[in-house]
């Protein structure tokens, strides 16, 4: 379980390093994968939400994804159930929704600490990101000094990090966790911004030039609001390595409140169907930010003609 | 309306070499104030290598350049001259009015004075109802009026335009033809204008400048056919397009299309095989 949730955590990240193109399948890549027709799904309503007009459209591309994951429900339930699995291979849909409701509370409460967690990182590293890109971006020395340090950031695992910053702060402080996804999150934001900044028209330049513009004006008037596209697409490519980050970090100790540990600590008992109903609303919280994140990118955007992705 | 009565620009003996090519050499070249001049030569010729010397876009390699009586670093950071590029070069994010403050903005103006001033030049452009709209919901040739807008905020002498109307279809184009002698009147700024097409720059212009390229030079200076404007012209819409149209149908205009034509040619005859 843990080198498996490590790993998601390694590709969403190179993901976001690789390339602003890649596109929000490969950040959600580790989320995602558990349940990509959900995935779809979401995807297909926001669409529906900020594309007006393009209602019917949005909502077959709603439709569909969602039939077919009822379809690998039932298809799952007959598996299990007529197939005999051993609840320990696969536990019955109806098995995990039954805990789900039983668990309810304890789900909401850890899938909040969790999401307060990954939430808190985000924010973090987004700001952290942004800065340290128009940081870079403004004076060579700097630039020379940070890029390879967070690129660098980049091939930092996550699991040598967290017990880690466990040792380094207590394992009775949300800190660790925080920091954790923090620095996940500053590597995608970082380098999509600092790539944003670098995309100054030529056009631009020379008028900025021409109107004898100061260093400051040029960053203020041109390439900051030029780079905003591409800071959010930063932030989009974060948003869902947030959550994964936030709970890979609950497998290495400390605070055992949220969806990271209960998973574990279900599966150790042998409660196959209550770890599948944390691993549910883990898909869920995953789900929420991916999306809550493309939103916030096609709002800031929408005035613009063509973004950077 | 002519100031102190310096020449907007003066060039003398103006050399520019991008390593072994020599995309100007010996260009003397003097703008009157309020004066309209038109650079015209095939492609390379230099004509947009001299336009960014004098708008210091480039340092010349040899030769003196002053703009406005002063030299072309003083005259670019007091912002004296407006410049409109091929592109319209808007910023995206910003709205149509925001776009037009932009130079009144890094040169520290007002909010309210540049609110006004960017009303009063939307108004000359014709683009008032869209001072609150995106540059993405205009069309090219509005793009590029905001553009000429936006170049005028400082109240400049001197406009410099390469190619402004280069991407337009031939309608707007003559349009903004007809409205850039109508600016040009009203505010009495000198203009150096940069383009590919004969009649263009004949109906534009005071005086047609001919350049021939390798090495970029001044073959010839034809006298244009610039419409002109009473003072009692002097407001909004009286140069309309028909009075641009009356000169493109005059022998004069015919003429001056053919000594430019010929200029041209005899231009290209000097740059051939032998270099
Ligand atoms: N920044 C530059 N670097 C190198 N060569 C240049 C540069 N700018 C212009 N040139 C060269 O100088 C010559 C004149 O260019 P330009 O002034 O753009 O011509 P035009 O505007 O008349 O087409 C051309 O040969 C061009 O390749
Ligand atoms: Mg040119």
């Amino acid at each position: 379980m843990s080198a498996d949730g490590s790993r998601a955590v390694g590709s969403g990240g190179a993901g976001g390093t690789g390339g602003v193109g890649s596109g929000g399948v490969g950040g959600s890549g580790g989320v995602g994968a558990v349940d990509a027709a959900g995935g779809v799904g979401g995807a297909g309503g926001v669409g529906a939400v900020v594309g007006r007009g393009r209602r019917f459209r949005g909502a077959s591309v709603v439709v569909a994804p969602v039939l077919f994951g009822i379809a690998v429900l039932v298809l799952w339930q007959l598996v299990v159930t007529v197939g005999g699995l051993p609840a320990f291979l696969l536990p019955a849909p109806t098995a995990i929704a039954e805990q789900i409701g039983a668990q309810l509370p304890v789900i909401l409460q850890t899938t909040a600490v969790t999401g307060g967690n990954a939430l808190v990182g985000l924010v973090l590293g987004f700001v952290l990101g942004v800065l340290l890109a128009i940081l870079a971006a403004g004076v060579r020395v700097v630039s020379d000094l940070i890029t390879p340090v967070v690129l660098a950031a980049s091939a930092i695992p996550i699991v040598a990090l967290a017990p880690v910053f466990t040792t380094m702060f207590g394992s009775t402080t949300e800190i660790p966790r925080r920091l954790v996804v923090t620095v996940v999150v500053v590597v995608p934001v970082f380098v999509s911004t600092a790539r944003g900044l670098r995309q100054v028209r030529p056009v631009h330049d020379e008028l900025m030039v021409a109107l004898a513009a100061t260093r400051r004006q040029y960053t203020r008037f041109v390439r900051l609001p030029g780079a905003i596209p591409y800071v959010m697409t930063g932030l989009r490519l974060a948003a869902p390595a947030a959550v994964i980050a936030a709970i890979v970090a609950e497998y290495f100790g400390g605070l055992q409140n949220g969806l990271g540990s209960r998973i574990s600590s279900a599966a150790a008992n042998t409660a196959y169907a209550r770890a599948w109903a944390f691993v549910a609303a883990s898909i869920v919280l995953g789900l929420l930010f991916f999306l809550a994140g493309l939103l916030a990118e096609r709002l800031v955007t929408r005035n613009r003609p063509g973004g950077a992705s | 309306m002519t100031g102190t009565g310096t020449a907007a620009v003066e060039l003398q003996g103006v050399d520019k070499a991008f390593g072994s090519v020599r995309a100007l050499a010996g260009v003397d070249l003097t703008i009157d104030a309020g004066e309209f001049v038109s650079l015209i030569g095939p492609s390379g010729c230099g004509k947009s290598t001299l336009l960014r010397v004098v708008a210091d876009l480039e340092e010349p390699t040899a030769g003196s350049v002053a703009v406005a009586g002063t030299s072309a670093r003083q005259a670019r950071l007091d912002q004296r001259y407006g410049i409109a590029f091929q592109q319209a070069g808007l910023l995206d994010w910003r709205t149509v009015a925001e776009n037009v403050e932009l130079p009144l903005q890094v040169h520290g103006v007002g909010k309210a004075e540049r609110r006004r001033r960017a009303a009063e030049l939307l108004e000359l452009v014709g683009l008032t109802e869209f001072a609150g709209s995106r540059p993405a919901e205009l069309s090219g040739g509005m793009q590029q009026r905001v553009a000429i807008a936006r170049a005028l905020a400082p109240s400049p002498r001197l406009l410099l335009m390469d190619e402004p109307f280069g991407a337009l279809d031939e309608m707007t184009r003559e349009r903004m033809q007809a409205e850039l002698l109508r600016i040009a009147g009203e505010t009495g700024a000198a203009v150096l204008f940069v383009t590919h097409s004969i009649p263009e720059a004949v109906v534009l212009s005071d005086r047609v400048v001919v350049m021939s390229p390798r090495p970029g030079r001044i073959t010839e200076i034809i006298a244009g056919r610039r419409p002109p404007v009473a003072a009692d012209d002097l407001v909004p819409d009286s140069l309309d397009p028909e009075a641009v149209e009356d000169v493109r149908e005059t022998g004069a205009f015919f003429e001056a299309v053919t000594a430019v034509r010929e200029a041209l040619r005899k231009g290209a005859a000097t740059d051939g095989p032998a270099g």
